[in-house]
């Protein structure tokens, strides 16, 4: 392959004008996409649960694999899978080390049974490839609704547990001495995010859930500590990754999931310039007394 | 052992913040302590003293309410314990923060203020001005933007004692906090405490293996040893007499330079060590 067919395959913007109308529910489904893994990051975040969002995508994937397979329907069948693999891993491990391990031990199964399920399977190869690198092109109108729903449904959970979630990741001996039911949030919020896995991987893939779920509420971190500005920084990036990404793959022949990975990507190493900078200018400094109170 | 219930110099009109009756807390065949009667007054400043495993840490549980008592009665200011009261205020061991922590120090404080509601924050202005007044009473205020994963261990442990202090709690415990503090921010710390005490009329429960950095704002002494406990002034507790009898050994109280130091107290008391009660997440061991 040579250069000019790489830039073709890569980047190809004929008949933009056209083909933008089409894609109309794909960018939307990014949109919903980039909400959700925006705000559920800065908990994942916080939670130090990136390596569990890993876990959970490979049993969301052993999962679709499964209904792939049997013929029932994907989105099902992955929902199914991590949602599991969330609840499984918010019973089990309490502390950091002990879930690392179990996750560990979980994924590599997951995903094992996940290529078993694929090889058996007598369809078509897209199908299975869009499973661990995404597929959001395919997106219809009633799975768009469909998105749209469940994606509300994470929301208004998180938004019901926002503050005493926020207290409970922060500090949870303080958090449970308060009487905050430190350990019934914590299933909540595995169970919330095993959904936004599940959802995630329809767009991104199996493989590539990090790039929606941790790199955007990272970046964001990397700038600012206000809780508000993470929050809205977060989801700005991660729709930033996943509706940009969809408009540059349009006119490509691969599939969007690299597009979004590297525009999340570039967003976070901009953002840790950014926080150096602002570290060595000095973004411990005290303000004196007046000017505080100012 | 019998324990004197009356603080000096406090006055009985006004109502206990604490009030324990025949409290007793054991594990399996193990007695923490036993027949335990104690008033802390609003404004007084009691030290919890004791070697490790003597039960400390479990007598700050009893009173938050996370392990029940055995025997006896515990009520906080008039209210039979509960997990969760708004009549306690906790502040736990020095703990660093992540620094990509998403907290500044003043949402840090703020979760005192509301972080154990549901939903989100819809009306900022009373939160603002609660924790605006919080952070100028722990003279955190210089700091209120930076982030808290970028800020030293005294300057946590203030913000730590802010947030206790968001509900105006009738008792403030307090579980180690000086632990991996330097001397100065010990000093400023204790006496952040104190002065809580004294001005405000909150009563102090502070958990401690070394009484030195905080002597000069402590009223009383609850000492723990082996299933048995002294109550006392400074003064008539930290004797060589008293810790002796106490210990069942002989120990030797020092006294220098308005300092205290305990010679020859026996490494370990007690045959086990409640490191975690089953059940409670509290204080977590590594």
């Amino acid at each position: 392959m040579n250069w000019s067919d790489f830039s073709h395959a890569v980047f190809n913007f004929t008949d933009y004008a056209q083909l933008l109308p089409l894609f109309r529910d794909s960018l939307l489904a990014g949109a919903i996409l980039g909400l959700v893994g925006g705000l559920i990051g800065t908990f994942v975040m916080m939670r130090d649960l990136a390596f569990a969002v890993h876990g959970i995508a490979e049993l969301s994937f052993a999962g679709a694999a499964f209904a792939l397979l049997v013929g029932a329907d994907v989105i099902f069948g992955s929902l199914a899978g991590s949602v599991l693999a969330a609840l499984l891993l918010g019973v089990m491990g309490v502390r950091a080390r002990e879930k690392n391990s179990v996750i560990g031990v979980i994924m590599p199964f997951g995903l094992g049974l996940g290529i078993l399920f694929l090889s058996l399977y007598q369809g078509r190869a897209a199908n299975k490839f869009g499973l661990l690198t995404g597929q959001i092109v395919s997106v219809d109108s009633t799975q768009l609704s469909a998105l749209a729903a469940t994606a509300a449904v994470v929301i208004a959970g998180l938004v019901l547990i926002w503050r005493p979630l926020t207290f409970a990741s922060a500090d949870p001996d303080i958090a449970a001495a308060r009487g905050i039911p430190v350990r019934t949030l914590s299933l909540a919020f595995m169970f919330l995010l095993g959904i936004s896995v599940a959802l995630s991987i329809q767009v991104v893939g199996a493989l590539l859930v990090l790039a929606l779920l941790i790199t955007p509420a990272a970046a964001a971190l990397q700038v600012t500590a206000a809780p508000r500005k993470v929050v809205l920084l977060s989801v700005a990036f991660a729709i930033i990754s996943t509706v940009g990404g969809i408009m540059l793959a349009l006119g490509g022949s691969i599939p969007i999931s690299p597009y979004v990975t590297t525009l999340s990507f570039l967003i976070y190493v901009l953002c840790r310039g950014v926080g150096a900078v602002r570290r060595r200018r000095g973004w411990t400094v005290r303000t004196p007394l007046e000017a505080a109170h100012a | 052992m019998s324990a004197t219930s009356t603080p000096p110099g406090v006055a009985v009109a006004s109502a206990p913040a604490v009030s324990l009756r025949g409290a007793s807390l054991a594990y399996g065949p193990r007695t923490l302590w036993d027949g335990l009667d104690l008033d802390i007054a609003p404004g007084e400043f009691l030290a919890v003293l004791g070697a490790n495993g003597s039960g400390k840490t479990s007598f700050l549980k009893v009173l938050l309410g996370l392990v029940p008592l055995g025997a006896g009665t515990l009520a906080i200011d008039g209210e039979p314990a509960r997990r969760g009261s708004r009549a306690i205020g906790y502040v736990p061991q020095q703990k660093h923060f992540p620094p990509d922590t998403p907290l500044r120090a003043r949402d840090l404080v703020g979760l005192g203020v509301d972080g154990h509601k549901w939903g989100i924050r819809l009306r900022g202005r009373a939160y603002r001005k609660r924790v605006d007044a919080l952070l100028a009473e722990v003279g955190a205020a210089s700091y209120a933007k930076i982030p808290v994963g970028m800020l030293s261990g005294g300057e946590q442990q203030r913000l730590r004692i802010a947030q206790a202090l968001a509900p105006n709690p009738k008792v403030l415990l307090c579980d180690e906090p000086l632990l991996s503090l330097d001397l100065h921010h010990q000093r400023a710390v204790s006496a952040l405490v104190g002065r809580q005490a004294k001005r405000n009329g909150t009563a102090v429960v502070f958990v401690t293996h070394e009484i030195n950095p905080i002597l000069e704002h402590v009223d009383r002494v609850l000492y723990l040893a082996g299933g048995r406990f002294t109550i006392g002034t400074p003064g008539e507790v930290m004797t060589t007499e008293v810790l002796s009898r106490l210990y069942g050994t002989h120990v030797e109280v020092l006294h220098s330079h308005g300092r205290i130091a305990v010679v020859g107290m026996p490494d370990r008391v007690l045959d086990g060590h409640p490191e975690e009660l089953p059940g409670v997440e509290l204080q977590g061991q590594p």
